[in-house]
C-alpha cells in the first residue's frame, strides 16, 4: 500500500495500475470537445492516442515556450530602447526610437504579429544590421546542422560500441578506465576541449585549420577539412555523456531475469543478445541518443563561437551582446524547437518500441 | 562515518577543492602580484618572475589566476545555494502539499526546463542589465528547475515509506516530518545533488563568461580569462589553457566527490549508510 | 536403477561487496549431496539465505549474481556437467534439464510472443521441428489448464494473468521434454486460490510426461503433496534428508520438528465475545479517482481479544486497516472505539486518539527510520505522547525491550544491524511504549521464515495476556487465524464474505468462497492435494 503526500491525511493516492508506459497520464489534448470520440479513440488505438497526445504536448510546449521568449522578456526590468541607446540617451531619442522599432504598441499585438510572422518562417528585422533576420538565419542555420549532423554521425556509433564494451568488461579493467575517463570528460568545459585540440592539432602539428571559416564557394571536402576540429569538440563533449547512460541502458537490460532466462534455455551469447536483449534494450537507447542530440545542439553555440563558425550560436552570441532583440528571440525559439522535437522524438520512439503498447492487452 | 572508508578519488576530489578555497579565500596573501596590476611584457612565457607568465595586457597570470578562483568559487556557489534553496523549498511544498501546488510547479517546471538552459540564460542577459547579482540569480532560477524535478522525486520517495506513515499515525506535524523523518534519509542524494549542481554552476558560469555575458572585466574570473587571452593560442601561446585547465581541474575534482556520494547513496536501502 | 541427477559434496561460494568495506567472501552452500532418480521430485525446503536456490540452479551449472562452484560434482546421467565447457553446457540447459522460475512476470521476455519463448529452445536444440513443437505446446497448454489452448501462444506475457504465466513458463521448461525440471518457489507470489490450481497442473504435467524435478520452497506443506523425497536445508548445510513420509511424520531433527508443527499451533478462542472496543458499522471507502474498494463492511472486536481479516491481495483488507487509523476516510459508515466515534480523518483525531489505536507493518524494514537509533524510534512515543525524557525515557525503553525478549545491549543500534525478526520486535515495542488500546497487524509475519514468525505470534500472544491489548490481525494465512484469533472476517472483493466466532466461521456449512479459500490453504499431510482436488471444482480458467 502507497502511503500519499504528508500532510493531507484524507485521501490515499490511488494504485497506478493502467499506466504501464511508465509515463504520467497527460490531459485530454483535444479539449473537452469531442471528450467521448477521443476516449473511445485512446480505448481502441491507445499506441496511435498516446503518439498523438505527446505531439500535441509537443506543439502546446512550443507555444508556451514562444510566449515566454516574447512576452516573458516583455516582463523583465528594463526597456528596449533605453539598453538599445544606452544609459544617457535623451527622453527625445529614446521615444523617437521606440516608435522606430513598433514598441510603442501594445506588446500583445505585437506578439501576434511576431507569432504570426514566426509560423511563415519571417523573423522580422535585425536592429542592428536592419537586414532580415530570416535570410540570415537561413545560411547559418544549414552551416550549424551540418556540423552538428556530422557530430552525431561519429559520436552515436562510438558512444554505442563503448558502452556495450564497458558492458562486455563491466567491473573490469576496460569498464573501469572508461568510467574514470568519461567522469573527467563530462566536467571539461567545451572551450577548453576546443582550445586544446586548436593548440595541438592546428597550431603545433599544423594537421588541421584554424578558424573552421565557411564559405558559399567552398567544395564539400573542403568543408570537410574546415569543420574537423570543431566536430571533434562535439564529439568529445556528448560522447562520455552518451556512453554513461548506454551502459547504463544497456546493463539494466543485461541483468533482468528474461536474460537469465535465455542463458538457462542454453541459447549462444549471440542469440541471447540479438533476440533477447536488443529488442529491449533499442528503446533506452534511443532515448539516450536522442536526448543527447538535443544537448548537442546546444553544444554548438560554444564551439561556434571558439572556432568562429558561422553558425546560428555565434550568431545568436553576437546578438545577444549587441542586444539586438529580434535575432536574439527567432534564434531563441528556433534552438528551443529543435530541443523540444529531439525531446519529443525521444519520448515518441519509446512508446513506439514498448511491447506493453504496442500490443495492449 | 569511517574516514578509512573514503575511497582515494573522493580524497583527491576533497583536497583539489580544498587548496581552491583556500586560494579564494587567503587570495591577497598567497598572491605575488595585484589582481588588475600590468607587471610585464604580454604573454611572457612561463617560468622567471612570473610563474605562469602574462597575459594579454602583461598581467601576471598566477596572480589572476588566485583572485579569479574567488570571483569564480564565490559566484559559482552563491548561484548553487540559492538555487538549491529555491527548488528544495518549492519541490518539498510541492510534494508534501500535493494536488493543485503540485501540478502547478510541476507544470511549470516542464515550461523552464524545454528551453535548453544556455539558450534561456541567453535571450535573457540580453535584456537585462548586467549585475553580478543579476548574473546569480539567472543562473539560479535556470539552475533550480534541475534541482525541482530531484527534490521532488527524491521526496515523495520517502514520503511514501512506511517510517513516515508511521509517524504521521503518531500525530507529528509535518515540520518533524520533513525535518526528522524525511530530511536525514533524503541527505545523502541531496548532498550529491548539490555537488552536481555547483560543478555544473562553475561550468555554465565559465561558459558565459567566455561569451562575454558573465562576470565583467577588468575582474578577473577564469572563464573571463580564457576568452582574454584566447587570440593567442593562434601563436602557440597557451595563456587561455591555464584558467580553461583550472576550470576543469575543479569540476573533476567536485565530480569525484559526487561520484562517491552517489554510490554511498545507492547502499542506502540496504546498509546503513554513515554512523 | 541409475541415477538421473547425483550431487556430491556441493559447494558454492559467492563474493560481496559491502560499501566502503574489502570485499567478502561468503559461503553459501557446504557439503550438499543428493540422489534424484528418472521421474522422482525431490525438494528442497528452507528459510531465506538457506542456499536452495543456489544449489538448484547448480543442477544447471549455473552462479546466480557471482556464484561460484567450487567444489564437488553434479553428475547427469553419470556425467559431471561442471567439468563441460561453454558449448557443452548449453547442450544441456534447455533441452536436458530445465528451469522454471520464481516470477515467471520478469522470466518472459515482453518483446516476444508466448508462443514463440515456449517452443524456442526445443528449435534451438534442434529436438523438434516447429511443427512438433507447436503441437507439443498445444499439448502442454491444454495438460496444464491454460485458456484457449489453441491462441494461448499468440500472447505477450503482459497480457495473461499471473497464475497463467507461471504455468506457461511450466509449459516451456516441459516443451524440449528434458529429463529434469528446476522449479524455484514457482508458486510463491501467487493468492492461495491461485497457487493450488498451479500446483495441481504442475503436478499433473510432471507426472503426464514422467519428468523429474527439483522443487524447490520454503513451504513444507506445498512441497509435501508433490514430492517424493525432501531435504532440509539451513544455512546452506544439510539438515535432514529422507523421503517425504518419513520427513513430514517423523522428522529426526529439532529443526525439522519445529517446522513441521509450526502450522499446529491452536488457540481456543475467548468465550464470551459480547461488548466491542472497535466497531465498524456499514463502512464504504475508495479512492479519490472513484475506484471504490469497500463496500458495506461492517464487524466489531471485543476488549483483550484478537480480530482476524483474511483475504487474499485485493479483498481491501488493508484498505480496511487504512480506514480504522484515518489515513483513508470512509465515504460512508462509522467507526466507533470505546464507546466514541472516531474523527473519520486523521487530521481531525487527537493525540490520544491516536496513541491508543497502535499499528506494526508487514515490512519492519521500511517501517522504522533507518536513521534513527532503537533508542529513538522506540523512545519517540514516551516524549510523544507521556513527555518523558532523560534518564526515565532510557528506563522505559529497557522495560520495553525486555518486554519483547531483547536486551539494552540493543538501545544504540540502527534497524540495519538488526536481523529481520529482532526489527518486528521493535516494531512492536514501538507499538507498546504508547501504551495503546488497540494494534493493528498488517501481515505482521508473512515476510519472516516461519520459525521467527513462530516467535513473533507467540510474543504478541503474551504481550495480550499481559497487558489486555486488542489485536485486528491482518492475515492471509489461515493457519495463523487458527493459531490467534477469537473472532474472524473474510473478505473477498472488497465485501466482507463471513464474519464471527473462530469456531463459527472456520466449521461448516461454508459459502463457496469461505470453502474455496480454507480448502486452498495447503496442509501438512501427504495426499492433501488429491483429497482436496476431489471435493473442489478446478478454477483454471479465471487465473
Amino acid at each position: 500500500m502507497t502511503g500519499p503526500v504528508l500532510t493531507d491525511g484524507t485521501a490515499g493516492e490511488p494504485p497506478r495500475s493502467a499506466d504501464l508506459s511508465g509515463v504520467p497520464a497527460k490531459p485530454n489534448p483535444t479539449g473537452e470537445i469531442g471528450g467521448t470520440f477521443w476516449r473511445r479513440f485512446v480505448f481502441r488505438r491507445p499506441l496511435a492516442a498516446l503518439v498523438l497526445q505527446r505531439l500535441g504536448l509537443s506543439v502546446g510546449l512550443l507555444f508556451a515556450v514562444s510566449l515566454m521568449i516574447f512576452g516573458g522578456i516583455e516582463a523583465l526590468p528594463g526597456d528596449f530602447a533605453t539598453t538599445y541607446l544606452g544609459q544617457s540617451a535623451t527622453p527625445q531619442a529614446v521615444e523617437n526610437i521606440r516608435k522606430d522599432l513598433g514598441l510603442d504598441r501594445p506588446w500583445s499585438e505585437r506578439y501576434l504579429d511576431w507569432l504570426g510572422g514566426a509560423v511563415k518562417g519571417d523573423f522580422g528585422t535585425s536592429w542592428a544590421s536592419k537586414n532580415s533576420v530570416s535570410e540570415q538565419i537561413g545560411n547559418r542555420l544549414g552551416n550549424s546542422l551540418f556540423l552538428a549532423f556530422f557530430a552525431a554521425l561519429i559520436s552515436v556509433p562510438l558512444a554505442v560500441g563503448l558502452g556495450m564494451l564497458a558492458v562486455q568488461f563491466r567491473n573490469r579493467l576496460p569498464d573501469k578506465i572508461i568510467n574514470v575517463i568519461s567522469l573527467a570528460a563530462i566536467s571539461l568545459p567545451e572551450f577548453f576541449i576546443g582550445y586544446l585540440l586548436i593548440m595541438f592539432f592546428a597550431v603545433k602539428w599544423g594537421v588541421a585549420t584554424f578558424p573552421a571559416t565557411v564559405y558559399d564557394s567552398m567544395s564539400f571536402t573542403e568543408r570537410l577539412s574546415a569543420i574537423a576540429l570543431p566536430v571533434a569538440t562535439l564529439v568529445l563533449v556528448v560522447l562520455a555523456h552518451m556512453m554513461r547512460m548506454t551502459r547504463a541502458a544497456i546493463l539494466n537490460v543485461m541483468s533482468s531475469a528474461y536474460v537469465e532466462t535465455a542463458e538457462l534455455k542454453g541459447l549462444s551469447t549471440f542469440r541471447i543478445i540479438a533476440r533477447h536483449a536488443a529488442p529491449n534494450a533499442v528503446a533506452p537507447v534511443i532515448n539516450v541518443i536522442a536526448l543527447n542530440l538535443a544537448y548537442l545542439v546546444v553544444g554548438v553555440v560554444v564551439v561556434e563561437v571558439v572556432f568562429v563558425y558561422p553558425g546560428m550560436g555565434q550568431y545568436m552570441v553576437d546578438a545577444v551582446t549587441v542586444r539586438d532583440m529580434p535575432v536574439v528571440q527567432a534564434c531563441g525559439l528556433i534552438f528551443a524547437a529543435f530541443y523540444i522535437f529531439l525531446n519529443m522524438a525521444a519520448d515518441i520512439l519509446a512508446i513506439l518500441a514498448n511491447p506493453r503498447l504496442r500490443h495492449p492487452r | 562515518m569511517n574516514l578509512r572508508s573514503i575511497p582515494l578519488s573522493a580524497w583527491i576530489g576533497i583536497a583539489g577543492i580544498a587548496i581552491a578555497i583556500l586560494c579564494a579565500i587567503f587570495a591577497p596573501v598567497i598572491a605575488p602580484y595585484g589582481e588588475r596590476d600590468v607587471v610585464g611584457e604580454i604573454w611572457l612565457p612561463a617560468g622567471g618572475d612570473f610563474l605562469l607568465g602574462t597575459d594579454n595586457l602583461g598581467r601576471d597570470l598566477l596572480s589572476r589566476l588566485i583572485y579569479g578562483a574567488r570571483t569564480t568559487i564565490f559566484v559559482a556557489l552563491a548561484a548553487t545555494v540559492l538555487s538549491f534553496s529555491l527548488g528544495m523549498i518549492l519541490s518539498f511544498a510541492a510534494a508534501v502539499m500535493g494536488g493543485f501546488v503540485d501540478q502547478l510547479f510541476s507544470r511549470f517546471n516542464d515550461l523552464m526546463m524545454a528551453i535548453p538552459t544556455l539558450i534561456f540564460a541567453l535571450v535573457v542577459l540580453a535584456v537585462l542589465p548586467q549585475h553580478l547579482w543579476i548574473l546569480i540569480l539567472v543562473m539560479a532560477v535556470l539552475d533550480s528547475t534541475r534541482v525541482f524535478r530531484i527534490g521532488r522525486a527524491v521526496a515523495l520517495d520517502v514520503a511514501v515509506m512506511e517510517f513516515v506513515e508511521a509517524a504521521r499515525l503518531r500525530g507529528e506535524g509535518s515540520l518533524w516530518i520533513i525535518f526528522r523523518e524525511i530530511l536525514p534519509n533524503t541527505l545523502s542524494p541531496l548532498l550529491a545533488e548539490f555537488g552536481l549542481r555547483f560543478a555544473f554552476s562553475i561550468l555554465f558560469l565559465s561558459t558565459l563568461s567566455f561569451l562575454g555575458l558573465g562576470i565583467q572585466p577588468p575582474a578577473a574570473d577564469w572563464g573571463g580569462m580564457v576568452k582574454d587571452n584566447k587570440d593567442g593560442i593562434i601563436f602557440g601561446i597557451s595563456a587561455a589553457l591555464v584558467p580553461g585547465a583550472a576550470i576543469a581541474t575543479l569540476a573533476i575534482c567536485v565530480n569525484l566527490v559526487v561520484d562517491w556520494l552517489m554510490k554511498r547513496t545507492s547502499s542506502l536501502k540496504g546498509g546503513r549508510g554513515d554512523a | 536403477m541409475p541415477e538421473l541427477l547425483s550431487v556430491k559434496n556441493l559447494k558454492i561460494e559467492a563474493t560481496s561487496y559491502p560499501p566502503g568495506e574489502p570485499p567478502k567472501v561468503v559461503t553459501l552452500v557446504e557439503g550438499v549431496s543428493f540422489d534424484l532418480q528418472k521421474g522422482k521430485v525431490l525438494g528442497l525446503i528452507g528459510e531465506s539465505g538457506a542456499g536452495k536456490s543456489t544449489i538448484g540452479l547448480s543442477a544447471l551449472a549455473y552462479g546466480r549474481g557471482g556464484c561460484r562452484i567450487i567444489a564437488g560434482e553434479v553428475l547427469l546421467n553419470g556425467r559431471d556437467i561442471l567439468k563441460l565447457d561453454r558449448s557443452g553446457i548449453n547442450s544441456v540447459r534447455g533441452a536436458q534439464v530445465c528451469y522454471v522460475a520464481q516470477s515467471a512476470a520478469a522470466a518472459f521476455n515482453p518483446a516476444h510472443k508466448l508462443g514463440d519463448q515456449v517452443i524456442e529452445a526445443s528449435l534451438r536444440h534442434g529436438i523438434m521441428t516447429r511443427d512438433e513443437a507447436e503441437k507439443r505446446a498445444l499439448y502442454l497448454f491444454r495438460v496444464l489448464g491454460l485458456p484457449n489452448p489453441e491462441t494461448f501462444g499468440d500472447r505477450y506475457p503482459h497480457q495473461v494473468s499471473g497464475g497463467q504465466l507461471q504455468r506457461a513458463m511450466t509449459a516451456m521448461a516441459l516443451c524440449p521434454n528434458p529429463e529434469l525440471i528446476v522449479f524455484d518457489e514457482p508458486t510463491t507470489a501467487l493468492d492461495v486460490t491461485t497457487q493450488i490450481d498451479v500446483l495441481a497442473a504442475i503436478k499433473h504435467a510432471i507426472e503426464e510426461t514422467n519428468t523429474a524435478a527439483l522443487y524447490i520452497t520454503h513451504d513444507l506443506a506445498v512441497v509435501a503433496q508433490i514430492s517424493d523425497d525432501i531435504m532440509v536445508l539451513r544455512h546452506g548445510k544439510t539438515v535432514e534428508y529422507g523421503t517425504t513420509k518419513q520427513v513430514i511424520e517423523a522428522p529426526k531433527e529439532d529443526y525439522t520438528r519445529a517446522l513441521v508443527s509450526v502450522r499446529q499451533t491452536k488457540r481456543d478462542e475467548a468465550l464470551d465475545q459480547s461488548g466491542a472496543l472497535l466497531k465498524i458499522e456499514r463502512v464504504h471507502a475508495g479512492y479519490a479517482n472513484g475506484f471504490k474498494v469497500l463496500h458495506d463492511v461492517s464487524m466489531h472486536l471485543p476488549k483483550g481479544q484478537t480480530l482476524a481479516i483474511v483475504g487474499e491481495s485485493g479483498s481491501g483488507k488493508s484498505t480496511l486497516a487504512r480506514v480504522i487509523t484515518g489515513l483513508l476516510p470512509p465515504s460512508e459508515g462509522r467507526i466507533t472505539f470505546d464507546g466514541k466515534e472516531l474523527p473519520r480523518a486523521l487530521k481531525g483525531r487527537t493525540n490520544d486518539e491516536l496513541r491508543r489505536i497502535q499499528m506494526i507493518y508487514q515490512m519492519a524494514d521500511t517501517a522504522m527510520n533507518p536513521r534513527q537509533t532503537v533508542r529513538d524510534i522506540i523512545g519517540r512515543p514516551l516524549s510523544f505522547y507521556f513527555g518523558m525524557h532523560g534518564a526515565r525515557k532510557t528506563e522505559r525503553v529497557k522495560e520495553l525491550l525486555d518486554q519483547i525478549e531483547m536486551g539494552p545491549r540493543f538501545l544504540d543500534r540502527y534497524p540495519a544491524e538488526l536481523s529481520g525478526g529482532q526489527k518486528q520486535r521493535v516494531a512492536i515495542a514501538r507499538a507498546l511504549a504508547a501504551k495503546p488500546e488497540l494494534i493493528l497487524c498488517d501481515e505482521p509475519t508473512s515476510a519472516l521464515d516461519p520459525l521467527v514468525a513462530e516467535g513473533i505470534l507467540n510474543l504478541l500472544l503474551r504481550l495480550q495476556e499481559e497487558t489486555a491489548v486488542s489485536y485486528v490481525f491482518i492475515t492471509h494465512d489461515i493457519a495463523i487465524v487458527r493459531a490467534i484469533a477469537d473472532s474472524v472476517a473474510v473478505m473477498h472483493r472488497g465485501r466482507l464474505v463471513r464474519f464471527g466466532p473462530k469456531s463459527k466461521v472456520l466449521s461448516p456449512p461454508f459459502d463457496d468462497y469461505t470453502d474455496l479459500l480454507l480448502k486452498s490453504v495447503p496442509e501438512m499431510e501427504i495426499g492433501w492435494l488429491e483429497k482436496v482436488l476431489k471435493t473442489r471444482r478446478m478454477e483454471s480458467a479465471g487465473n
